[in-house]
């Protein structure tokens, strides 16, 4: 194919719309709030987070972004807004009371034609729905067919035994408190190799009209990390967020940032990078001289939450926050696979104080949590706060190694 | 055979019982026999071992998640645990008090990483995240003298 004939009045209103829309991506971009002096010109990587309430008005500590899905190949599309990031897991899972019956997007089938339905799983309870295929558009970037998941779609309103026996139900955005979440985590398949080779209860199923089915699914047509799925900036995110007072904010900004040192803004710079295990996503943590080799960094997380003992638990009406009698100042090492370390500090306030001064505020930095794994530190969205941390992609190459790590 | 005049009637009898609706297979709370059905209903392996103030049945199951149940010397299974890459059967596990669990208001604040439900009698933690989940419940009154919580893992 030869490239299109244009006269030179067309050549001029091209060139006019590309000096408008350069404007207008500076524009867009330019309130991110990010802290860092990124003198990028290329910041179609660049999306807003912004930590608040939520929609359902219930959450703390979790960082929203919009998305924009539209049905495969199509001009069909919708922005849905308060879409939490989570470093802590791979896919885009929208509910389905959001978005338009207009919308159409694809079902993704299995090899006979039957629609596949997904069970995902969550620390505190399952979200149920089918995997749809949509084209994604963040900021400057595209996602074509990417595999996602559409929550409590009234199509598929039997939940499988198998799925509801794995704790509550979160198909709705008043117990989700989110109206969709985006896992942009170190794994690329949401759940990997298990379900490729194991009939996995309360995971994926076939669903014909006369009943839904355990079934195993190829990595590939799992629901996917879609930041893996984009042309350019496809090895991970960079999150960097600001500050937030000791007192708590009613909202405080950040950027997500696609690609690692793919583009003038997101360089890795003097991070440290942490290989993540390659099964579970673990790092180990080192405190007072033990080590904790269940650790994780994960923006969708609300706390720190910390092994049992080590500060005083709040009283039950509290729980599981930490009510540490003053604010506590904590230091830790975490280590990855083949050696990289950093050492850093922390601070945990008492999340009673917190909660009764500022009972309006939705980011809190000292907040921290009791953790039931006693092997385990988890460095949750207060970790981000005021920092840049890095989350590469398995298989993906980056200057600062292959993936899948975390660095900051 | 003794009794071959049974053997026709055998067949529906056996097909009426499979009809039936299964036993309760209550564990957390239930007696020492419930790990097996739980290690029948999850087609797992099972292991046990003698502690100095309990027994743990250890399921594995084949995708690779592990469920432990504690057995107390009166026989009573007083806590469970697990971890893995999925979250087991809680509802097997929990049994009788699986409905309380799930109907306890979310005190996480939006967050997907964490759960702790804390009841009167029951308490339940789970933590994790996709592909790596972990997690424990146990009864208040039912924990033998001298347990402590942070055993149970």
């Amino acid at each position: 194919m030869t490239a299109p004939y244009l006269n030179r009045s067309a050549r001029l209103a091209v060139g006019a719309v590309c000096a408008l829309l350069f404007v207008l991506l500076l524009a867009a971009c330019g309130g991110d709030g990010g802290s860092a002096s990124t003198s990028s010109t290329t910041l179609q990587n660049v999306q807003l987070i912004t930590v608040d309430a939520g929609p359902a008005n219930n959450d703390s500590n979790v960082g929203f972004i919009s998305v924009t899905v539209c049905a495969p190949g199509t001009g069909n599309c919708q922005t849905i807004d308060h879409i939490a990031v989570d470093t802590g897991s791979s896919g885009l899972r929208l509910i389905a009371s959001v978005l338009s019956p207009s919308l159409g997007l694809t079902q993704q089938t299995g090899a006979s034609g039957q629609p596949l339905v997904e069970c995902t799983q969550f620390a505190d309870g399952f979200v149920w729905g089918p995997v749809k295929l949509a084209d994604l558009t963040i900021a400057g970037e595209q996602a074509k067919s990417l595999p996602i998941q559409v929550i409590g779609d009234p199509a598929f309103p039997n939940v499988p035994g198998d799925c509801s026996s794995s704790g509550p139900n979160e198909d709705s955005i008043s117990v989700f408190g989110a109206n969709g979440i985006i896992g942009v985590g170190p794994f690329q398949p949401d759940c990997g190799t298990v379900c490729a080779n194991f009939v996995v209860p309360g995971a994926y199923y076939l669903c014909p009209a006369s009943g839904c089915s355990n079934t195993t699914v190829a990595v590939t047509s799992q629901v996917q990390n879609p930041v893996g799925l984009f042309a350019i900036d496809n090895n991970g995110v960079v999150i960097l967020m600001n500050s937030v007072a000791a007192a708590g904010q009613n909202t405080v900004n950040g950027s997500l940032i696609f690609g690692i040192g793919t583009q003038t803004n997101n360089g890795l710079g003097n991070a440290r990078v942490l290989p993540v295990a390659t099964d579970t996503g673990y790092l180990t943590t080192i405190y007072n001289n033990t080590a904790y080799p269940h650790s994780f960094v994960d923006s969708g997380s609300s706390a720190f939450f910390l092994p049992s003992g080590i500060l005083l638990a709040c009283p039950s009406q509290y729980s599981p926050y930490l009510c540490p009698p003053s604010t506590v100042t904590l230091a830790a090492t975490l280590q990855g696979g083949g050696g990289g370390s950093s050492a850093f500090t922390f601070d945990v306030a008492n999340a009673q104080s917190l909660f009764t001064s500022a009972p309006n505020a939705a980011a809190y930095s000292g907040l921290g949590a009791e953790n039931n794994d006693a092997q385990s530190f988890d460095f949750g969205l207060p970790f981000f706060y005021g920092r840049t941390v890095y989350t590469a992609i398995e298989n993906k190459s980056t200057p600062g190694g292959i993936g899948p790590y975390v660095a900051f | 055979m003794p009794f071959p005049v049974l053997r026709f009637p055998a067949a529906p009898l056996l097909a009426a019982l499979l009809l039936l609706p299964l036993p309760a297979l209550a564990t957390l709370g239930g007696d020492a026999s419930t790990p097996q059905a739980d290690q029948l209903h999850m087609k797992a392996a099972l292991r046990v071992s003698q502690r100095a103030r309990y027994a743990v049945h250890e399921i594995a199951l084949p995708y690779g998640t592990t469920a432990r149940e504690y057995v107390s010397p009166q026989g009573v299974v007083f806590a469970v645990a697990w971890e893995g890459p999925v979250k087991p059967d809680l509802r097997q596990l929990l049994g009788a008090y699986y409905e309380l669990y799930v109907q306890a208001p979310p005190n996480t604040r939006g967050a997907h990483n964490a759960a702790v439900i804390v009841l009167p009698e029951l308490v339940v933690h789970s933590m994790g995240h996709l592909r790596a989940f972990s997690g424990r419940a146990y009864l208040r009154s039912q924990m033998p003298d001298g347990v402590s919580v942070g055993e149970l893992k």
